[in-house]
């Protein structure tokens, strides 16, 4: 009895999550390829893919996506050329101040990003940064400092100190030891820091809006013209386009990132 | 002659090394020389400085005092990378990212020496240690003890003038442990390096040394072969970590404990003698009853090829060695000491 009992309730737990999980995605998916979904029918009335020509025709489309492929890779890189020195000197080093900057680094995201971009906006008008490529890039690379500088150090300080030294030991100068050891090493977490940046700066809609708007369209921004312009398909169209490279992104951070052979080959006492 | 001179110098020589973290002297004046070709151990309990001396040689942390040559050549001040050892790490070290064959070659590569010699003497040395079979495995996927191989290869194909070894075998199970200081001790006689090794295990210190530095609180107590520092003991204290020691207070005077201060009498299990007191002749042997320590067994370990026997003596407690025939639980015993080792305040006085 209790057994039984027991299993209906998994099932329940199961079906409850499942619903939670893919009902959404169910319906996004549904609703990009109705003729139209009146309340209170259970299922579209016909099916459809002119939402889906609707938005590939948009002219504004091509230049939207150009923009998201050139801007998010930029900001991962720029993220990484400033952040990761940073990453590794928290890791390793002690310098006055340091506890506080740690925490400093989690103030820019605690403010509501909107406040912090009204301000930012005012500085930037100031410093002619308003629809610039560059201001559009500083305000996406803020929104990564944090995965770039905390995940890198923890990546870097989860690499025994001891596998260093057996490097200079055996001859290797501490440019040399970074690269042939600690950075091979700590790659796995950087690459799951510059994935996260990247998806980050794929998804920024306001700040980019605010500084970019209208001569830099990417593709969050593009989304809010059309849902204010088209019927929902169309927005459930573009969320799915929207989807497809984190989706991406993650199966390829399943399949070669999460290794991690960090702790292999070495007996920690 | 001019041999002989150079020969003075060579090895590893290190004089009023010290070291300091905050107001702790952790390493205290310490002098000394390691011989070509010689294996020396650093031995001492947790704690005394083995490791922190290791490090200085070693060139992973920097003296506050004192002096460190190689082969003649002062090398404090030295980066790691440029000094003349190389080291293996208690935890081996190895890079995990690397196969065994590229860690070895690592130190080669910097050299930067052609492709094919580089090859031949990683395969070399893997011969050597007997792992040639895992040449491109990761070391994640072989062995505790091929790991251990393998760091010992890493160190070896440098052709360092001096390998530091920092506790290589505390991470093998006991079994495995026996057999690999025997295998490292026989490398380093057949290739002739100069070698310090750390370890808080005197067995280990025993078995594998020319001659062993005894440490305690960051100093070095005594410096001798093996049988020597087991026998000839100059502290209280080397006496009792080398090797079991029961400590009495006072000078033994005719078979009798006499009581003097700051004076204190070692002697080794194996050279206390119990007699039964019913045994025929037992007090014909040495001294009138009333001038013997008498006591009782009373408790008997078995100990495969002897037995040890713990004795009570008056209000203190010996531990005895005997082999073939253990006495029962109860017996009632003279008690022979032979062979005491005289401290006061905790040094030995020279006699016997
Ligand atoms: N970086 C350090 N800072 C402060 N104290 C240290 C440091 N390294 C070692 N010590 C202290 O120095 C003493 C000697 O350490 P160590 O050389 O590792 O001993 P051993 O190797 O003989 O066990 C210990 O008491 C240890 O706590
Ligand atoms: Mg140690």
């Amino acid at each position: 009895m209790g057994r039984v009992a027991l299993r209906g309730l998994l099932a329940v737990a199961v079906i409850t999550l499942c619903l939670f999980v893919f009902g959404p995605l169910l319906w996004l998916a549904s609703q990009a390829f109705a003729t139209s979904w009146t309340y209170p029918n259970l299922l579209p009335d016909g099916l459809t893919t002119r939402w889906w020509k609707v938005v590939l025709d948009d002219p504004a489309l091509g230049a939207a996506v150009q923009n998201s492929l050139t801007f998010a890779p930029l900001t991962v890189l720029i993220s990484a050329l400033v952040c990761l020195p940073a990453a590794y000197a928290f890791a390793r080093r002690e310098f006055p101040g340091r506890r506080a900057m740690l925490i400093g680094l989690f103030a820019t995201n605690a403010f509501p990003k909107m406040g912090l971009f009204a301000t930012m906006a005012s500085l930037f008008y100031a410093l002619n940064l308003m629809q610039t490529v560059l201001g559009i890039l500083i305000v996406h690379v803020i929104g990564t400092v944090v995965f770039m500088t905390w995940i890198p150090a923890a990546a870097f300080a989860s690499v025994p100190r001891s596998l260093e030294e057996a490097a200079r030991d055996a001859g290797a100068k501490p440019l040399r030891v970074f690269f042939t050891v600690t950075l091979p090493l700590a790659l796995p977490g950087i690459a799951v820091a510059a994935i996260m940046s990247f998806l980050a700066s794929f998804d920024e809609a306001q700040g980019t809006y605010l500084v970019g708007a209208p001569d830099y369209m990417t593709m969050p921004t593009q989304m809010y013209s059309l849902i204010l312009n088209y019927p929902p398909q169309v927005a459930a169209v573009f969320s799915i386009m929207l989807s497809v490279p984190s989706v991406l992104l993650l199966l390829l951070v399943r399949k070669h990132v999460m290794g991690g052979h960090l702790a292999e080959g070495f007996q920690i006492r | 002659m001019t041999t002989q001179a150079a020969r003075a110098t060579d090895g590893l020589r290190i004089t009023g090394l010290v070291k300091r973290f905050g107001d702790r002297t952790v390493v205290d004046d310490l002098d000394l020389t390691v011989h070509p070709g010689e294996l020396v151990s650093l031995l001492g309990p947790s704690g005394c400085g083995k490791t922190t001396t290791l490090r200085m040689v070693a060139g992973f942390l920097a003296a506050d005092g004192g002096s460190i040559e190689i082969e003649g050549k002062d090398v404090v001040g030295l980066p790691p990378e440029r000094r003349p050892s190389a080291m293996v790490f208690q935890n081996y070290a190895l890079w995990p990212h690397m196969t065994v064959f590229k860690n070895v070659a690592y130190p080669l590569r910097l050299r930067r020496l052609p492709k094919h010699e580089v090859t031949d003497r990683v395969e070399h040395v893997l011969g050597l240690v007997n792992l040639l079979h895992h040449r491109d495995s990761r070391p994640a996927t072989i062995s505790g003890g091929e790991q251990q191989r393998a760091a010992l290869a890493r160190a070896l194909v440098q052709e360092p003038q001096l390998l530091l070894l920092d506790e290589p075998l505390s991470n093998l199970d006991a079994k495995l442990r026996v057999k690999v200081r025997e295998d490292i001790r026989e490398l380093q006689q057949r290739l002739g390096i100069t070698t310090v090794l750390v370890t808080h295990d005197q067995d280990e210190a025993l078995s594998m040394s020319d001659r062993i530095a005894v440490m305690n609180g960051g100093r070095i107590e005594q410096v001798s072969a093996p049988d020597e520092l087991y026998t000839d003991p100059r502290t209280e204290f080397v006496a009792g970590f080398v090797g079991q020691l029961n400590s009495l207070p006072g000078r033994l005077v005719g078979g009798r404990l006499v009581p003097e201060e700051g004076l204190l009498t070692g002697v080794r299990p194996e050279d206390v003698r119990l007699i039964p007191v019913d045994e025929p002749g037992a007090s014909a042997a040495g001294h009138a009853p009333q001038d013997r320590l008498r006591g009782r067994v009373v408790r008997v370990v078995p100990r495969g090829a002897f037995h040890e026997l713990v004795v009570e003596v008056e209000d203190r407690t010996l531990h005895s060695l005997a082999v073939g025939q253990s006495l029962p639980v109860g017996q009632e015993v003279y008690v022979d000491l032979a062979r005491p080792l005289l401290f006061r305040d905790g040094r030995r006085l020279q006699e016997r």
